[in-house]
């Protein structure tokens, strides 16, 4: 897998560019602000790694992009985010049609566990009312397993709950899911946090292969899956408790991992703080 | 640090008595219970007949007889409160978890807790007020008693299903709000199949609560001898109801009407037992937190 990371930048396969722009973003829970002004590009077909200390606003700032942040109470965010152009929080825009462009993976796998595993894959479209034949359903589920690298192991049990599988299979599946449904942007949040090294190795391959197809965001506590896997690398941190989180520097990864223009990246990246 | 091996009596000895005072108390408690279901067993078998599960009252005087039309009046009345209590129930609860803020819930809150203390004759006596002004006085009907019985069950489904449908994880609720779900879709695709096995313990535990219940059926569905199977018209006998009325009325033949009334009994008993199982193996066999993964 380590082979495949030294790409330099990766060619977009689409025509869409799939750019993010987040422009002066602030979030609040209630009262208390999260993040305080990130303005920060994300590139279409790279992966982004947002990293930085506990409570700095990493999945704040990720939940904002596919508009799940307002689903908090009282959250309120500032700003604005464009992709391609349109901007996300603009007075027209839904959010549910906001969430079926930029699909989201979770710290924790979590698979519907009242549903199969070829349901699982297809849940995307059907809460979305997308009507989907049975040779379809079929081709979709076999393709969104088979770009989770998960197709191999599950094609004889596809009707087995989703629970049955390993955690890192569940992840997975959770990955397929996304897949299933077309997004332009997958945003994941610390998505082997839960995960074992053999597990973690595999959806890392996996996220550089979704690169192609995606751009891809995320979170991530683990300098080491950063640099392996990552672009470009956003560094966050912030002041103190109640304080809002703030983007210190944005850069490829390479040039933040070795000439960090601000002391607290050189210390954060060096395993020096947090 | 010798002393501190030594047996200590006194601790020993509180033990001890305590474990006698708990025990005895659970004697105690299970005494009446067994005791009366055998007295319903042995003086229910003396009619645990064919003739009793095939036959109604009607012409009978003395000896012979059945309950056929009180078992098919308490089938009829108890779906019909389900069909009643089940959507209302649950889609109040819906309300409650998924859609309501502000005062209005709290309001609802508020008003289930006071109706799920409802004594069972005034919510027999509401309805009767209701049916006499739309169908004037002296009207029964099965849906009457359903209605009344509904007032009761419904309170008890509203607060299990909302107990269930909050259990259900946000990481789940999170994954179908990123897949770019409605809130409606949400509800009916992932919410209600993960919460329905616990929905349907607490409809089951619905249906104990009104399946025993008397004094509103006597008020509003009244009693027949006679098989009634259209709920919307005339009197209609219940088990409860039943036993009632064969224990109130006696003839002559003292017997034939005591053994009808404890086999009644029994058969109400043995329904209740029913529920009461099926809703325990669906809870333990269905629930989707007990196939591993929770959170
Ligand atoms: N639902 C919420 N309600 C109120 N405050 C919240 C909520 N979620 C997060 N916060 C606060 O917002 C700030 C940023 O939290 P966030 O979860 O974005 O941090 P993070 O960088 O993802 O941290 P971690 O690395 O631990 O996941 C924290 O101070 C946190 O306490
Ligand atoms: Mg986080």
């Amino acid at each position: 897998m380590t082979d495949t990371t030294v790409t330099t930048a990766a060619t977009p396969t689409v025509s869409s560019s799939r750019r993010l722009a987040i422009e002066s973003m602030s979030a609040y829970y209630g009262d208390v602000q999260a993040l305080a002004d990130i303005s920060l590009t994300i590139e279409p077909h790279t992966i982004t790694a947002f990293i930085g200390p506990s409570g700095c606003g990493k999945s704040t700032l990720l939940r904002t992009i596919n508009r799940m942040h307002e689903t908090a109470p009282h959250a309120k965010v500032a700003g604005s985010i464009r992709l391609d152009g349109v901007d996300l929080y603009g007075a027209n825009v839904d959010p549910v049609a906001v969430r079926r462009k930029i699909g989201m993976v979770f710290q924790r796998p979590n698979p519907f566990l009242t549903m199969s595993i070829r349901d699982n894959v297809l849940a995307g479209l059907k809460l979305q009312h997308r009507k989907v034949s049975k040779t379809h359903g079929d081709d979709i589920t076999e393709m969104s397993l088979r770009a989770a690298n998960l197709w191999d192991s599950v094609k004889d049990r596809l009707n087995k709950p989703g629970s049955s599988l390993s955690g890192g299979q569940q992840q997975r599946l959770c990955i397929a899911r996304v897949i299933a449904v077309e997004p332009d942007v997958i945003l994941m949040d610390e998505p082997c946090s839960a995960l074992d090294p053999i597990s973690t190795a595999a959806i890392e391959d996996l996220m550089i292969n979704l690169r192609r197809d995606y751009t891809v965001v995320i979170v991530t506590h683990n300098m080491q899956q950063a640099r392996r896997v990552s672009d470009r690398t956003a560094f966050f941190t912030v002041a103190g408790a109640g304080e809002p989180g703030r983007l210190i520097e944005c850069g490829s990864t390479e040039q933040i991992f070795s000439h960090p223009v601000h002391q607290a990246t050189a210390d954060y990246v060096g395993g020096r703080f947090g | 640090m010798s002393t501190s091996y030594r047996v200590d009596w006194r601790r020993r000895l509180t033990d001890r008595s305590m474990t006698v005072v708990v025990t005895g108390c659970f004697v105690a408690a299970m005494v009446p219970l067994v005791w009366l279901l055998g007295t319903v067993v042995t003086k229910g078998l003396a009619r645990f007949d064919w003739t009793f599960f095939t036959s109604s009252m009607r012409g009978i005087v003395g000896d012979g007889g059945g309950a056929l039309h009180a078992i098919w009046g308490t089938v009829l009345i108890t779906a019909a409160t389900v069909a009643i209590s089940v959507p209302i129930g649950v889609a109040t609860a819906i309300y409650l978890t998924e859609y309501g803020s502000g005062w209005l819930p709290r309001l609802i809150r508020f008003l289930v807790q006071v109706l799920t203390g409802l004594p069972s004759i005034v919510a027999g006596l509401f309805i009767y007020a209701l049916v006499v002004i739309l169908a004037g006085p002296g009207a029964r009907s099965g849906v009457a008693g359903a209605l009344a019985l509904s007032l009761l069950m419904t309170p008890v489904v509203i607060t299990s299903a909302e107990q269930m449908l909050r259990l259900v994880p946000t990481s789940v609720r999170e994954a179908a709000i990123g897949l770019g779900a409605a809130k409606h879709a949400i509800v009916a695709t992932i919410i209600l199949p993960h919460a329905a096995s616990g929905i349907l313990a607490g409809v089951m535990l619905g249906v104990c609560r009104i399946i025993g219940e008397t004094a509103p059926l006597l008020l509003v569905a009244g009693f027949t001898d006679a098989m009634n199977s259209s709920i919307f018209d005339s009197r209609m006998a219940t088990l409860p109801v039943y036993i009632y009325s064969q224990w109130q009325n006696k003839g002559a033949d003292l017997a034939a009407y005591d053994n009808r009334a404890w086999t009644a009994a029994l058969v109400l008993i043995g329904l209740v037992l029913i529920f009461n199982l099926t809703s325990r193996l669906i809870t333990h066999r269905f629930a989707p937190a007990a196939q591993g993964v929770g959170d």
